[in-house]
């Protein structure tokens, strides 16, 4: 068994056998999403608190939906009704549910590192739902999922990655899987918000959109991160478009089975065309409907290995 | 070096389970409605012999499934994560007698998991339950209908069932510690 990890805090530290572990236990809960009972004792008696500090609706849906097929019990937290608002410090919060003897903490936090310092103050697992502009794990575990769903593996593919990678924790988490996993990424996007040091991450970098889109296997797109920018990144929304939209007419200039992500919410007509977004090349749905299988199966997989012996040294 | 001493050679499982199959035809005669499930992993080779053995015996075909118990586990926060392996159950259950199959019965803990995972899928009319080997050493109050061999054994030692695996024989060995 190639998992022994209590918390999940990012894709750069996972090894590629970690991840493909987190896949195929994946496939197996996407299989209990399909039965007429969609829920198993997994996590029976356990609590989960979902920490959402910053405000979230699918990846809060999707955990709590998940932790709820697991049989967990659960609290949900969000930046506006918690003490944070008050001016108690992170730390004294993620306490204060310790002392309630909660098991999980699902932190989405505006900082990066959040979960990495929670995992380090608490005993609970700790799973980052999103820390800043650093990592969200679970969006690219389930991305990874549902690449190899549908091409078959991921190994060798190219990927394409495009729009506000500077800003974006989705790009950084969907880089470090897929090029752990074999993956060619090429980013792509203004100069201003696809800096060429990505290099570093072993990706390709370019700036012309055609060169990007040519030999890709997948387009994965990223929303234009409004609230993370400032204004002067780029001249205007509508530039962004003529630049870097997908619309028909450069799709058709792909690979016939190329495919099409992103991990919502879109903005229709701005990085993607409408009817791409609804075409049958368009993965954007099963991203969700894999989000919970993918989430059940982390959440799964962290219980495990607290064994007597490491509770009583505890 | 662990001592090993072989129980059943390739020979005797396959009378067991001939036997067995023979006791699964007398207890449900005719043979309708009965469907064998094994349990992920040694329980899913036996189940796919008995369905075979079955199917000669009542002349159709006899369905047969696998089912993985990890998520129904008790254990799950003892030990590291267990691998999930498939389940596959390509027909309803419900009204169905369904005979659980496994290789090696012993604190019955699998099976108590199997049963409240196939009622995730169903309502069987009955289950029945055949294993290989009955090492007795019960934690919950299950009982067998169908047995291959009863071993006395100590907790120390260890049953391993090889059955089905591309290149090497069947057989059932105790290893002593």
């Amino acid at each position: 068994m190639s998992w022994q990890r209590q918390h999940l805090l990012d894709i750069e530290s996972l090894t590629a056998e970690e991840i493909l572990t987190v896949l195929d236990t994946a496939r197996a809960f996407k299989a209990v999403g399909e039965r007429a009972i969609k829920k198993v004792p997994a996590l029976r008696g356990k609590t989960v608190v979902n920490l959402f500090i910053e405000p979230s609706t699918r990846t809060r849906t999707s955990f709590e939906l998940s932790e709820q097929r697991l049989s967990a019990d659960i609290i949900n937290f969000t930046a506006e009704a918690s003490s944070l608002k008050k001016g108690e410090t992170l730390k004294d919060t993620a306490k204060n549910l310790e002392a309630l003897n909660i098991d999980f903490i699902v932190i989405r936090h505006s900082a990066a590192g959040a979960a990495h310092f929670l995992a380090r103050v608490l005993n609970a697992h700790v799973i980052n739902a999103g820390d800043g502009a650093h990592e969200h794990p679970t969006q690219a575990l389930l991305d990874a999922f549902t690449i190899r769903e549908r091409k078959g593996k991921i190994e060798g593919l190219n990927v394409t990655i495009l729009g506000d990678i500077l800003f974006s924790r989705v790009a950084r988490s969907n880089i470090w899987a897929l090029t752990k996993l074999g993956a060619k990424v090429t980013l792509c996007g203004p100069a201003t918000l696809v800096p060429r040091t990505f290099e570093e991450m072993g990706c390709r970098v370019t700036h012309h959109l055609d060169d990007a889109l040519r030999d890709a296997d997948i387009i994965h797109l990223l929303r234009i991160q409004h609230e993370r920018q400032r204004k002067s990144m780029f001249p205007s929304i509508n530039e962004y478009t003529q630049l870097f939209g997908l619309n028909k007419a450069r799709l058709a200039q792909t690979k016939p089975d190329s495919l099409v992500m992103h991990p919502g919410p879109i903005n229709r007509g701005v990085e993607i065309d409408s009817d791409i977004a609804d075409s049958d090349r368009s993965l954007i749905l099963e991203q969700v409907t894999n989000g919970i299988a993918v989430r059940m199966a982390v959440l799964f997989l962290v219980n495990g290995g607290k064994g007597p012996q490491e509770i009583a040294a505890s | 070096m662990p001592e090993s001493a072989i129980v059943l050679n390739a020979a005797a499982i396959q009378r067991a389970l001939t036997r067995i199959a023979h006791e699964i035809t007398e207890r449900n005669e005719g043979g309708a409605d009965v469907v064998l499930v094994g349990i992920q992993r040694g329980g899913v080779p036996l189940a796919e012999k008995l369905a075979a053995l079955l199917a000669g015996i009542w002349g159709g075909a006899v369905s047969s499934g696998s089912l993985d118990v990890s998520m129904h586990r008790d254990d799950l926060d003892q030990r590291a994560a267990p691998n999930i392996h498939p389940t596959v159950i390509p027909f309803d259950v419900t009204g169905k007698t369904v005979v659980l199959v496994d290789d090696v019965l012993f604190s019955g803990r699998t099976i108590r998991a199997a049963m409240d995972t196939l009622n995730d899928f169903g309502r069987p009319k009955n289950i029945q339950l055949a294993v290989l080997i009955d090492r007795g050493h019960r934690e919950l109050p299950v009982k067998a209908d169908f047995v291959g061999k009863n071993v006395p054994t100590s907790l120390a030692e260890k049953v391993r069932v090889r059955v089905g695996e591309a290149g090497v024989e069947d057989e059932v060995v105790l290893e002593r510690p």
